[in-house]
């Protein structure tokens, strides 16, 4: 997990030319790593920490970018998704970052990497024993919303009273006579904490159950740090006659045909034409390489995707 | 009063004598300042107690202690829960403590801002208390708040609009139904009418009086409006710097006050 540890690659650079490895001093490293071990520990609590001035701004991934610090080493290969996107700016520079700053390899290939930085989604390709998912989360207090003092929301945590949670569902169904909240809905972690699992769409949330892999979330703003270990239960809150659902489409991914993935949809004029494609655009891509074709398959979009997608590479 | 109920707690099968709450040398000062002295009394189920005083004799400040708001500075404060039988509340942990205020207790605060959650609707402000009981069915606990928003005669139409929506006579309504909704054992109530219009309070108040008798709800009102206590209190405390100076039968109390200050409150509001 350190850079220590890591065995250097053939043509790395000795240690002593990393002054401060992955940006961040050695210091606030191990502060960090304690805090996670502490997450892990205590499944879906939020850990407080120190957190750092970082080089971009507050709700631009401070808190993931600081968990990432702390774990990369040489030998690993970092992923970085925004809204499920590799390509984005905010990805590619996040990505750049660290190809940088820890010397490591990176990637678009969901089952290549070892860390994979997310804003907002997990990846349609199932993660695997080994991996890392470290989430940006903007607000970690799931019950902010309806309690905002601090102390209050703390002693809820405490004593698992969580009666609260289910006043934002209640109001959800008395509004849409369904429960419509579509992301960072709240789950229970080992049926002991409430999590808000960051902005992720709902349709993501059953990934999370039982899941291989270690999930990280990092708050930079809020200073907050807080995990779910490989093969935790994780439950979506819910009424007993509104049971929980994720997203569905009637459409499958206009580029390649998915029909098991999260679709944003894409406006395509100014006279309502749009299309529905897949949010995980590795997901995508690998799918049309392997010969899937949706019923715009070869619709311009798609070269615009992929020309990104070799820059980059 | 007192000596009948200095036996052990554990037993459930006394009935009738078993007192429903039981204050015992309360004091709590602020520093120097004192905000109430050495109060003793009990409380049986199903009676309605009214705290009476002028402002800053110490009504809030023993009614916040007795509802487990307030560590006292010294004295015992034991209430007769359904999951504890009669112990005192302080000496719970405080996960049970919360509990216990959650199961067995009401607290309606003068200003409906305190006691209501501003940011979510006036329905889902009512049904919260049996969420937090655990209960997990969104139509049996949408059905509970639309009688109770009957009960307390507010528009059903709207059971989905914010509380700022709401005129401060209907927010207290909604401020009621909110801590009658779970069958509370006892319900606080500060100066539940204190901030609205003369007429709006009456009618809120004949509201309450029928809902208390309904039930049987054993409350404690502080106000220091003596008609308010007249109606609502079967049972009068009358508070001055911090002491009782005066307890008794609310009829008794106010229609032959014995302590001079009692005897000054009672002729104000005689003057009204
Ligand atoms: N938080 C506090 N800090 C210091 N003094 C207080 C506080 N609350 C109340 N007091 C004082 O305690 C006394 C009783 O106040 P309070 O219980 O509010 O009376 P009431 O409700 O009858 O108006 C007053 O002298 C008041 O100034
Ligand atoms: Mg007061
Ligand atoms: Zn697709």
């Amino acid at each position: 997990m350190t850079a220590t540890e890591a065995p250097a690659r053939p043509n790395a650079a000795p240690e002593d030319r990393y002054y401060t490895y992955a940006y961040l001093d050695e210091q606030t490293k191990r502060m960090i790593r304690r805090a996670i071990l502490k997450a892990l520990a205590i499944p879906g609590y939020q850990v407080p920490f120190g957190s750092r001035e970082m080089p971009v701004p507050y709700g631009w991934g401070t808190g993931g970018i600081q968990l990432t610090a702390a774990i990369i080493g040489r030998d690993d290969v970092y992923k970085c998704i925004d809204q499920g996107a590799d390509d984005t700016t905010n990805a590619v520079s996040i990505r750049r970052f660290f190809a940088t700053v820890a010397d490591v390899a990176t990637t678009e290939d969901t089952s290549e990497a070892t860390i994979i930085q997310s804003r907002h989604r997990i990846p349609e390709q199932p993660l695997a024993d080994g991996q890392i998912m470290v989430f940006q989360v903007p607000q970690p207090e799931p019950l902010r919303g309806l309690e905002p003092r601090e102390t209050e929301t703390r002693a809820m945590h405490a004593y698992a009273e969580y009666g609260l949670q289910y006043v934002s569902l209640y109001e959800n169904i008395s509004a849409y006579g369904r429960i419509a909240a579509t992301a960072g809905y709240p789950v229970m972690i080992d049926e002991r904490y409430l999590m808000s699992p960051s902005p992720i769409p709902k349709f993501d949330n059953p990934k999370m159950h039982m899941n291989p892999a270690i999930l990280l979330f990092g708050a930079g703003r809020e200073k907050r740090i807080y995990a779910v270990p490989p093969f935790t239960r994780v439950r979506s809150l819910d009424f007993e006659d509104y049971p929980f659902e994720t997203q569905s489409w009637d459409e499958v991914c206009a580029l390649c045909g998915a029909n098991d993935s999260y679709l944003d949809e894409v406006v395509l004029d100014d006279k309502g034409e749009h299309m529905f494609v897949c949010s995980d655009s590795h997901y995508c891509a690998d799918r049309r390489e392997k010969g899937h074709a949706g019923p715009m398959a070869g619709h311009a979009l798609a070269h615009i995707e992929t020309e990104i997608a070799a820059e980059e590479v | 009063m007192t000596e009948v109920l200095d036996r052990p707690t554990s037993s459930q099968s006394v009935g009738a004598v078993e007192p429903l709450l039981r204050v015992s040398n309360l004091t709590k000062n602020y520093g120097h300042v004192a905000g109430c002295l050495d109060i003793s009394f009990e409380m049986r189920p199903g009676e309605v107690l009214g705290i009476v005083g002028e402002s800053g004799s110490g009504k809030t400040t023993l009614l916040n202690c007795i509802s487990g708001k307030l560590a006292p500075t010294s004295g015992s404060i034991a209430f007769n829960s359904r999951r504890h039988g009669l112990v005192d509340i302080y000496d719970l942990s405080e996960p049970d403590r919360r509990r216990m205020q959650r199961e067995d207790w009401g607290f309606v605060h003068q200003n409906p801002r305190d006691g209501l959650r501003m940011r979510v609707s006036g329905g889902a402000n009512v049904a919260e208390p049996l969420m937090n009981l655990g209960r997990r069915h969104y139509g049996d606990m949408r059905q509970a708040t639309m009688d109770w928003l009957s009960r307390v005669e507010l528009d059903l139409g709207r059971v989905d609009d914010k509380p700022r929506n709401f005129s401060g006579g209907m927010q207290q309504r909604i401020q009621i139904a909110r801590n009658l909704i779970h069958n509370p054992r006892l319900v606080f109530m500060d100066e539940p009418t204190g901030g609205l219009d003369v007429s709006v309070q009456a009618r809120l108040l004949d509201l309450l009086r029928e809902l208390v008798r309904d039930l049987g709800l054993a409350a404690i009102i502080v106000t220091h409006d003596m008609a308010v206590a007249r109606l609502m209190a079967d049972r009068l405390m009358v508070m001055k710097g911090g002491h009782v100076v005066e307890t008794g039968l609310a009829d008794q109390v106010l229609d032959d006050p014995q302590h001079p200050y009692t005897q000054l409150l009672v002729s104000s509001v005689l003057q009204i």
